[in-house]
C-alpha cells in the first residue's frame, strides 16, 4: 500500500463519508417518521389508510433499493417530479426504511397485552395518557432491537447511492480504481470508512438490546 | 409385597451445595408415595434423578431390581419403566395430541401403530379428551394438556409413575380435573411417586407421606398421623403455612 | 408515459432475460448458503471456543460490511492481490454465499438454542434415545422455525442481486438502461415505463415468496 496515495485521497474520502453519513441518517430519520405513521395506521386498522399502507409496505419490502432509486431518480422526472440526487437518496432510503420500521413498530404495538391497556384504564388514566405513559413506551422498548437492526441495514444500503451519481464512498472508491488503478488503497479506505460508520451503531445496538432484554426479564 | 424402587443413600451436589445427601427410600408395588416439602428442598431434583435426567454423586438406585447406571444405553430401557409427567406439561408442539401420545410407544417400544392408537383413544376417552385427538397442544387448556401428558406417560405401560408438581402451573379450576385423573389411576393400583403442594389431594391419594426439607427426609408416615399428629416442629410449621387462620 | 418502448422489438423479452440472470445468481447463492449455513450453524452450536471466536468475527464482518463493498473487494481486490481474473458472476456468487452462510448459520444456531431443555428431557423421560429425540422431536420443531426464515432469505438474496449491475453484469436494470438509451429519440419518456416495469418485475419475483414465508410462519407458530 502506498501511503502517498492514502494521504492524497483521504480528503476525498472524508468528503464522501460526510455525504454518505448525512444522507444515511436523514433517510433513517425519515424512515422513523414514515414507519411510525404506517405502524399506527396498521395497528389501529384505520379504514382505507390501512389498506394503502399495507400496499406501500409490501411494495417497498419486496423490491431492492437500487430499483426504487432508479425509479425515483430516472423515471419520476418523466412525469414532472424532479428531485436532486441527494433528495432522491434521502427519499428512497426513507421509503424503503419506512416499510421496515413500520413492521418493527407494529409488532411492538401488537405485542402489548390487552391487560396492560385495562390496568392503565383501571388506574384512571385517560386514553391519551395510557398511550403516552404505558403503551408507547412499552411498544418502543420492544421494538428497539428491530429498529437498531433496521438502522444498520439502512446505513449499509447507502452503498448503492453512487448509482444515481452521488459522490459517496463507493463512488470515490470506484473512481480510484477505474481512473488510477489504486485498487488496494481504494478498497482499504472504503472498508475503514464503513467500519467507522457502522461499528459504533452495531456496538450500541448490542448494548441497547441487552438493556432491553434485562428490562423485560426484570418484570 | 415386592419392592419396585429402592433408593440407597444417594447424594447430590450442585457446585458444593448439597441438594440432598444420604437419602434412602423404598417403594412397594402399587404403593402411592407423596413427597411434600418447601420450595428448593430438593424434591423435584430427587424425582429427576430417579430416571436419570440428573446424575447422582453417591449411592445407588434400583428399579425393579435393576441398577440405574447413567452412562449406559440401559438408561433408555429403564426409563421405559418410569413414566414421568412434568409441571410444564411440555407436550411436543409440532405434533397433534394423538401423535404426541403414540410417538414413544411406536418409536421406542416398536409397537404396532394401530394398536397403540387404539389404546391411546381408550385412555383419552377415559380422561374425557377423545374429541381432541387431532388438535395441537396450543389449542388445549393447561388442564387438558396435563391430562394428555399423563396419558402419554401411561401408554408406555410404566411400572412407576413420577408426577412432578403436575398442578403447580394450572389455574385452580383446572387442578381438580387433573387430580381426579390421578385418583382414578391410584385406585387402579398403580405405583406412583408424587411431588405436590396440594395437601388435600395428598391426603386423599397417599399410602405414605414423606416430608423432605433441606435435602433430608424429616418425617415419614401414614397420611393420618402425618397430617393430624405431625411429630417434628418443622413439619408442623410447614403444614401450618397451608392453613388460613 | 413511455410504456410503448417495451412493446418495440423484443424489449420486454430482453428485460425478462435480464431478470433471469439475477435470479440464477441468487438461486445458486441460496443453495450454497442453505447447505453451508446449516453445517456451520450446527458446528457453532457445539460451542467450541476457537470456532465460535472466528464465527463471531465473521458474523460481525457480514453484519457491518455492505454487500456492495464485499463485492468490490472480491471482484476488484482478488484480481489485484492474487492475479486471478474472477468473472463478475463468480464474484457475485462468492459474496452472496459468504453473506448467506453467515445469516443461515445464525438462524440455525438461534433455532437450536430456542428449543427449551424440557423438550429434550420430556423425550428422554419417554424413553427416546438421543438420536430418536432429535429425529422425532427436536429437528421437526427446528425445521418449522427455520423454513419460513430461510424462505425469507431467498427474497433478500433476490433483492441483493440487483447490486451486480454495479460490477458490470448485464441484468435487468442494466438491460433497462440499454433499452432507454437505444430509444432515447423515439421514446423520450421510456425511462418511466421501463423502470416502472423493472420495479414491478422485482416485486412479482419477491412478493409471492414473502407471502409463502408469512403463511408458513403463521401456520406453524405454536
Amino acid at each position: 500500500m502506498d501511503p502517498e496515495v492514502l494521504n492524497a485521497y483521504f480528503p476525498l474520502y472524508i468528503q464522501a463519508f460526510w455525504l454518505t453519513v448525512k444522507i444515511g441518517w436523514l433517510g433513517i430519520a425519515l424512515s422513523l417518521v414514515i414507519g411510525a405513521i404506517a405502524a399506527f395506521t396498521l395497528h389501529f386498522r384505520i379504514p382505507l389508510f390501512a389498506k394503502i399502507t399495507a400496499v406501500y409496505v409490501e411494495l417497498f419490502r419486496n423490491t431492492p433499493l437500487l430499483v426504487q432509486l432508479f425509479f425515483i431518480y430516472f423515471a419520476l422526472p418523466k412525469i414532472g417530479v424532479s428531485l436532486s440526487a441527494e433528495s432522491c437518496g434521502v427519499l428512497g432510503l426513507g421509503l424503503l426504511g419506512g416499510s421496515y420500521m413500520a413492521e418493527a413498530f407494529r409488532s411492538g404495538l401488537d405485542s402489548i397485552p390487552a391487560s396492560q391497556t385495562q390496568s392503565a384504564l383501571a388506574l384512571g388514566m385517560k386514553r391519551s395518557q395510557m398511550f403516552r405513559y404505558v403503551i408507547f413506551p412499552e411498544a418502543l422498548t420492544i421494538s428497539v432491537p428491530a429498529v437498531v437492526a433496521n438502522m444498520i441495514f439502512l446505513l449499509k444500503e447507502t452503498s448503492v447511492f453512487s448509482a444515481i451519481s452521488l459522490m459517496d464512498l463507493m463512488f470515490t472508491a470506484k473512481d480510484l480504481i477505474g481512473l488510477y488503478y489504486n485498487t488496494t488503497e481504494a478498497l482499504f479506505m472504503l472498508v475503514i470508512f464503513y467500519v467507522v460508520m457502522l461499528l459504533p451503531v452495531s456496538v450500541l445496538g448490542s448494548l441497547a438490546e441487552k438493556k432491553v432484554r434485562y428490562r423485560s426479564f426484570g418484570v | 409385597m415386592e419392592e419396585i424402587l429402592t433408593v440407597k443413600k444417594i447424594s447430590k451436589k450442585y457446585e458444593d451445595v448439597d441438594v440432598f445427601s444420604d437419602l434412602s427410600l423404598s417403594v412397594k408395588k402399587g404403593e402411592k408415595v407423596v413427597i411434600v416439602g418447601p420450595s428448593g428442598c430438593g424434591k423435584s431434583t430427587f424425582l429427576r434423578c430417579l430416571n436419570g435426567l440428573e446424575t447422582i454423586d453417591e449411592g445407588e438406585i434400583l428399579i425393579d431390581g435393576e441398577k440405574l447406571r447413567q452412562d449406559t444405553k440401559e438408561i433408555y430401557h429403564i426409563r421405559e419403566k418410569l413414566g414421568m409427567v412434568f409441571q410444564s406439561y411440555d407436550l411436543f408442539p409440532h405434533l397433534s395430541i394423538l401423535q404426541n401420545i403414540v410417538l414413544a410407544p411406536v418409536r421406542v417400544q416398536k409397537r404396532d401403530k394401530k394398536e397403540a392408537e387404539a389404546e391411546a383413544m381408550e385412555l383419552l376417552e377415559r380422561v374425557g379428551l377423545s374429541s381432541k385427538k387431532d388438535n395441537y397442544p396450543r389449542q388445549l387448556s393447561g388442564g387438558q394438556k396435563q391430562r394428555v401428558a399423563i396419558v402419554r406417560a401411561l401408554l408406555m405401560h410404566p411400572e412407576i409413575l413420577l408426577l412432578d408438581e403436575i398442578t403447580a402451573a394450572l389455574d385452580p379450576e383446572m387442578v381438580r380435573e387433573v387430580l381426579e385423573v390421578v385418583l382414578l389411576l391410584a385406585r387402579e393400583g398403580r405405583t406412583m411417586l408424587i411431588v405436590t403442594h396440594e395437601m388435600q389431594f395428598a391426603k386423599a391419594v397417599a399410602d405414605r407421606m414423606i416430608f423432605l426439607d433441606e435435602g433430608r427426609i424429616v418425617e415419614e408416615g401414614s397420611p393420618e398421623e402425618f397430617f393430624t399428629h405431625p411429630r417434628t416442629d418443622r413439619l408442623k410449621k410447614f403444614l401450618k403455612s397451608f392453613a388460613y387462620e | 408515459m413511455g410504456f410503448d418502448v417495451l412493446l418495440k422489438g423484443n424489449n420486454l423479452l430482453r428485460l425478462l432475460q435480464g431478470l433471469e440472470v439475477a435470479l440464477k445468481i441468487s438461486l445458486l447463492s441460496v443453495v450454497i448458503s442453505l447447505a453451508g449455513g446449516v453445517l456451520l450453524g450446527v458446528v457453532v452450536s457445539l460451542k467450541n471456543n476457537v470456532v465460535n471466536g472466528v464465527y463471531r468475527v465473521y458474523l460481525e464482518i457480514v453484519r457491518i460490511m455492505p454487500q456492495l463493498v464485499l463485492l468490490f473487494i472480491v471482484y476488484f481486490g482478488t484480481t489485484k492481490a492474487m492475479g486471478i481474473n474472477l468473472s463478475a458472476e463468480a464474484a457475485s456468487v462468492i459474496v452472496f454465499s459468504f453473506w448467506g452462510i453467515a445469516e443461515m448459520a445464525d438462524l440455525v444456531r438461534g433455532a437450536l438454542a430456542g428449543i427449551p431443555v424440557i423438550q429434550y428431557e420430556a423425550s428422554y423421560a419417554l424413553g427416546l434415545n438421543r438420536i430418536q429425540a432429535y429425529r422425532f422431536v427436536i429437528v421437526p420443531q427446528i425445521l418449522r422455525r427455520m423454513v419460513p426464515l430461510s424462505i425469507n432469505l431467498i427474497t433478500r438474496m433476490i433483492k441483493t442481486t440487483s447490486l451486480v449491475m454495479m460490477i458490470g453484469i448485464v441484468e435487468v436494470l442494466k438491460v433497462g438502461q440499454q433499452i432507454i438509451e437505444a430509444n432515447r429519440k423515439t421514446s423520450p419518456n421510456g425511462a418511466f415505463g421501463v423502470f416502472a416495469v423493472v420495479f414491478l418485475l422485482y416485486f412479482l419475483a419477491c412478493w409471492p415468496i414473502s407471502m409463502l414465508s408469512k403463511y408458513l410462519e403463521k401456520k406453524w407458530e405454536n
